[in-house]
C-alpha cells in the first residue's frame, strides 16, 4: 500500500473521495432532516435498493480509503519509532478492512433477507 | 485550524466502528433498528452525536476551504484567517443545529 498510496497518487485519491464522502453525507444528511424513513420498513428498503446500496458500498470504502491516508499521515508526523509506526499502521489497515467487510455485510444481508 | 482538522478525522476514524454497528443493528430487524435509535436519544448517544455532527461539519467545511486553496481561491493571507474564523465558528453551531434536527 505504501507506495501506491503515497506522493501524487495519495494527494488524488484524498481529494477525489473528499468530494464524494462530501456529497454522500450531505445527501444522507438532507435525506434524514428533511423526509426521514418513517419506520423499520421504510429505513431498511432504503438502504435494499439497488442504487443506494452501491451509492453507499462507494461510500463507506471512500470513507476507509480517505481515512487510510489521513491516519497514514498523522501516525508518520507522531510515531517516530520504526516498529511501533509499524506495528500501528498494521493495526489501522487491519481494523479499516475489517470494518469495510463488516459494513458490506450488513448492506449484502440487507438485499439477500 | 488544521490541527483542529486533524483531530475531527481521528475522532470521526475512532467512530467508525460504532457507525457500522449502528447500521449493522438497526438494518438487521426492527428490534435493532429500535435499539439503534435508542442509543442515539440516550444522554451519551446525543452528546456522541452533536460531536459526531461537529466534527463532520468542521472536517468538511475546512476540506472545501483547503480544495478552494488548492485552486487558488482564498490564498492571500487576511481572506485565509477569515475564511478559517469563519469554518471554526461555523462547525459547532451548524452541529448544534443538525443534532437537534436528527433528533
Amino acid at each position: 500500500m505504501s507506495r501506491k498510496a503515497s506522493g501524487l497518487k495519495a494527494w488524488v485519491l484524498q481529494r477525489a473521495t473528499a468530494i464524494y464522502i462530501g456529497l454522500f453525507a450531505v445527501y444522507l444528511l438532507a435525506v434524514m432532516l428533511i423526509s426521514p424513513p418513517a419506520d423499520y420498513a421504510g429505513w431498511r428498503s432504503w438502504f435494499a435498493s439497488p442504487t443506494m446500496g452501491i451509492a453507499t458500498l462507494v461510500f463507506v470504502v471512500s470513507v476507509l480509503l480517505h481515512a487510510w491516508v489521513g491516519i497514514r499521515d498523522v501516525v508518520m508526523d507522531y510515531v517516530w519509532n520504526t516498529p511501533a509506526r509499524v506495528t500501528v499502521l498494521a493495526l489501522v489497515a487491519l481494523g479499516l478492512v475489517a470494518c469495510g467487510l463488516w459494513a458490506s455485510q450488513s448492506l449484502i444481508l440487507v438485499r439477500l433477507v | 485550524m488544521s490541527i483542529i482538522h486533524r483531530i475531527t478525522g481521528v475522532l470521526m476514524f475512532l467512530a467508525v466502528p460504532f457507525l457500522i454497528y449502528l447500521l449493522d443493528i438497526s438494518l438487521i430487524s426492527e428490534r435493532g433498528y429500535e435499539e439503534a435509535i435508542s442509543v442515539i436519544h440516550s444522554p451519551p448517544g446525543v452528546i456522541l452525536l452533536f460531536g459526531l455532527m461537529w466534527g463532520l461539519l468542521h472536517h468538511l467545511l475546512a476540506g472545501i476551504r483547503y480544495l478552494l486553496i488548492d485552486v487558488d481561491l482564498g490564498v492571500d493571507k487576511e481572506r485565509a484567517r477569515q475564511t478559517a474564523w469563519i469554518v471554526t465558528m461555523a462547525a459547532p453551531v451548524l452541529g448544534l443545529v443538525l443534532t437537534w434536527g436528527l433528533l
